[in-house]
């Protein structure tokens, strides 16, 4: 049992407060991804269950012990390291074997899991290689096997397969996806790509300037975005957000549109409030379609699967997806109507949904 | 062409002062002692050398003292330097009281403790005073040897621990933390990090304080001469006996070449046991 429970944890450095009050729990053999900008206390939060930096408050639980005061090697983490920090004075396989050796595992049983997470990662022909020898994406695959050959409890891993090519990227996350499953691992992956973190997750966790505001499941994240962030940072092209004014009753006024949204705050003023659309969420009709929103194209990006058309309204961007025979240029005008059950509103000054 | 000659033309200047200052000079030393007046080739000044009942005595103590003193440095050395690296504040306060004696020159080091052990010393005074000892005692008479030899060590312990003491934490400072990190987290006690992963990593710095350290303890001279005038033999103390007392400079350049010698070897040993694998970049 390894639940991996994060109480209130905040850390400042100086005036800097890279992380303000997480509260986590990521459940036994859970798959939790982080996703968030660069800079937003990633690293920091796993480095904070590690052990290696600590907490300015709260607590870390893991399994039913709290650990925040005990050392990393207590812990019973592996961790995959930004930086790999890999040895330099090591070969590939003792690398690999290093944990196996502290915890005095036999000779035997060290080859074998050597051998198989070297190749479970393709790279088990470098085993005799020093890091020196190694390109950057080959030693971060080290520094994965190497935690992985110590079948740890709980898995910390930030950002382990940004240096690999796409092609060998799909493949370790689908290999490492499975390994992870068959092993009962809990484990905290950090990423900054979207499509990694929704292909691997059980659940992300996105985070902002320190903060949680969202942990869901890919598609919830996606579909119903719980704070403005979440919908610009997720999805690409992203959400696309336009002012709306209220009007009467429940219905507000977004561009040349009249819509029903959420009853209006008591206070309501101008533009308190955000309309939310996704690119890929709009029906393209013409200039006689009822409800429809008149944009016009400023720019038009062929894609292959499809067109991205980055249109204005009242001066605001506005990026639409369009099948990729569309016929149009930039100059353009484009009459869109928005799918009624999937758009969504913000609050302008806190930024949650409404 | 240009550009790979441009490299050896800008080291050529400290090459040929090199060769002027150093070889020029060793050149003649080494002749000098193979030798006789008359130009010939001869192994008479070796033979002389060998011959001298103090050579082996010389030879020796030369070889302890260096034992005796330079494992006691590293260790030593090391210890502090981890103490220094793991500060997180005041370490230049430390670095700075602990190099002072670097800053002392061998002869007044071995004057200092000589006013130390000497017979109307502060080590007898100190034993008097407080009823220790009735009579002073002479530490460092000539019956006395292995007091001598303790002196000695003592006095080259603290004078130069510091300069491995300054290559080590040069060293220990240029090692990413994050591999201490990484033994860390997978299970590697605190003396376990140490030898798997700092000492391993301060390699170089380790071959460059060994080495000088060793070195300079076969040329120690001004503190055995200050603390045991000529009561312990040691190799440079007899080059200095020979070139001016005994007004023998063939005899002492053999025992120059004898101590240029071993310093060699000792560096090609010290070369080849800290080398790091082929390969590996520390
Ligand atoms: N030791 C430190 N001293 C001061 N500030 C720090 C320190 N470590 C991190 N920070 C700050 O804390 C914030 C979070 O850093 P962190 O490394 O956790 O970001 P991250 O989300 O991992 O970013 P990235 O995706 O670029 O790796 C940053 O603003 C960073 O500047
Ligand atoms: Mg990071």
């Amino acid at each position: 049992m390894a639940e991996i429970k994060i109480k209130s944890v905040a850390r400042r450095f100086g005036k800097v407060e890279a992380l303000k009050s997480i509260d986590l729990t990521v459940a036994d053999q859970e798959f939790l991804v982080l996703l968030g900008a660069s800079g937003c206390g990633k690293t920091t939060l796993l480095r904070i269950v590690a052990g290696l930096e600590t907490a300015s408050e709260g607590e870390v639980w893991i399994g039913d012990e709290r650990v925040d005061r005990l050392p990393p090697r207590d812990r019973k983490i592996a961790m995959v390291f930004q930086n790999y920090a890999v040895f330099p004075h090591l070969t590939v396989f003792e690398n690999i074997a290093f944990g196996l050796r502290m915890a005095k595992l036999d000779q035997n049983t060290v080859d074998k899991r050597v051998k198989r997470t070297a190749e479970l990662m393709h790279i088990d022909p470098l085993l005799e290689r020093y890091s020196g020898q190694l390109s950057g994406g080959q030693r971060q695959r080290v520094a994965v096997a190497r935690a992985l050959a110590m079948e740890p409890e709980v898995l910390l891993m930030d950002e382990p397969l940004s240096n690999l090519d796409a092609l060998l990227r799909m493949e370790m996350r689908a290999e490492l996806k499975s390994v992870l499953a068959e092993s009962k691992t809990t484990t905290i992956y950090v990423t900054h790509d979207q499509v990694e973190a929704m292909s691997m997750a059980d659940r992300i966790a996105i985070m902002n300037k320190g903060e949680i505001v969202q942990a869901s499941d890919a598609v919830d994240i996606y579909r119903n975005p719980s704070h403005r962030f979440v919908g610009s940072f997720i999805g690409n092209p992203p959400m696309n957000f336009l002012p709306a004014k209220p009007l009467e009753g429940s219905m507000w006024s977004v561009a040349n549109l009249q819509l029903p949204g959420p009853a209006h705050p008591s206070n309501a003023t101008d533009s308190q409030i955000e309309f939310a659309i996704r690119p890929e969420d709009l029906t393209v009709g013409d200039a006689t379609t009822e409800g429809a929103m008149h944009v016009k194209v400023r720019v038009v990006e062929p894609l292959g699967s499809h067109l991205l058309a980055s249109c204005l309204v009242d001066e605001q961007l506005f990026r639409v997806v369009l099948d990729s025979d569309h016929p149009i240029t930039s100059g353009d005008s484009l009459y869109i109507k928005p799918m009624m059950d999937r758009i969504r509103w913000f609050d302008a000054k806190s930024e949650h949904v409404l | 062409m240009q550009t790979r000659a441009l490299p050896y033309l800008l080291l050529l200047p400290s090459v040929i002062l090199l060769g002027v200052l150093f070889l020029y000079p060793f050149v003649l030393v080494a002749w000098q002692a193979i030798s006789d007046d008359a130009g010939q080739l001869t192994s008479a000044h070796f033979s002389e050398m060998l011959g001298h009942w103090k050579f082996n005595t010389a030879f020796k103590n030369t070889l302890y003292l260096t034992l005796a003193v330079v494992p006691i440095q590293m260790v030593l050395a090391l210890y502090m330097a981890s103490l220094v690296t793991g500060m997180k504040r005041g370490r230049d306060a430390f670095l700075y009281i602990w190099t002072i004696p670097l800053g002392i020159s061998d002869l007044a080091a071995g004057i200092i403790w000589l006013s130390i052990f000497e017979q109307s010393g502060f080590l007898n005074s100190f034993l008097v005073t407080f009823g220790i000892n009735e009579q002073p005692e002479t530490f460092l008479g000539y019956q006395n040897k292995g007091t001598i030899f303790l002196a000695i060590a003592l006095a080259e312990i603290w004078r130069a621990t510091a300069i491995v003491l300054v290559i080590l934490v040069a060293g220990m400072g240029l090692i990413p933390k994050e591999y201490q990190e990484a033994a860390e987290v997978f299970g590697a006690s605190r003396w376990q990090r140490f030898t798997k992963v700092t000492l391993p990593l301060l390699k170089p710095s380790l071959q460059t304080a060994l080495i000088l350290r060793v070195i300079l303890a076969f040329e120690v001279f001004a503190v055995v001469a200050a603390l045991g005038g000529t009561n312990l033999p040691i190799l440079m103390g007899e080059v200095y006996q020979w070139q001016f007392v005994l007004r023998d400079p063939n005899v002492a350049a053999a025992f120059a070449l004898v101590i240029l010698g071993i310093s060699i070897l000792c560096t090609l040993v010290i070369m080849w046991f800290l080398r790091t694998p082929k390969g590996a970049t520390i």
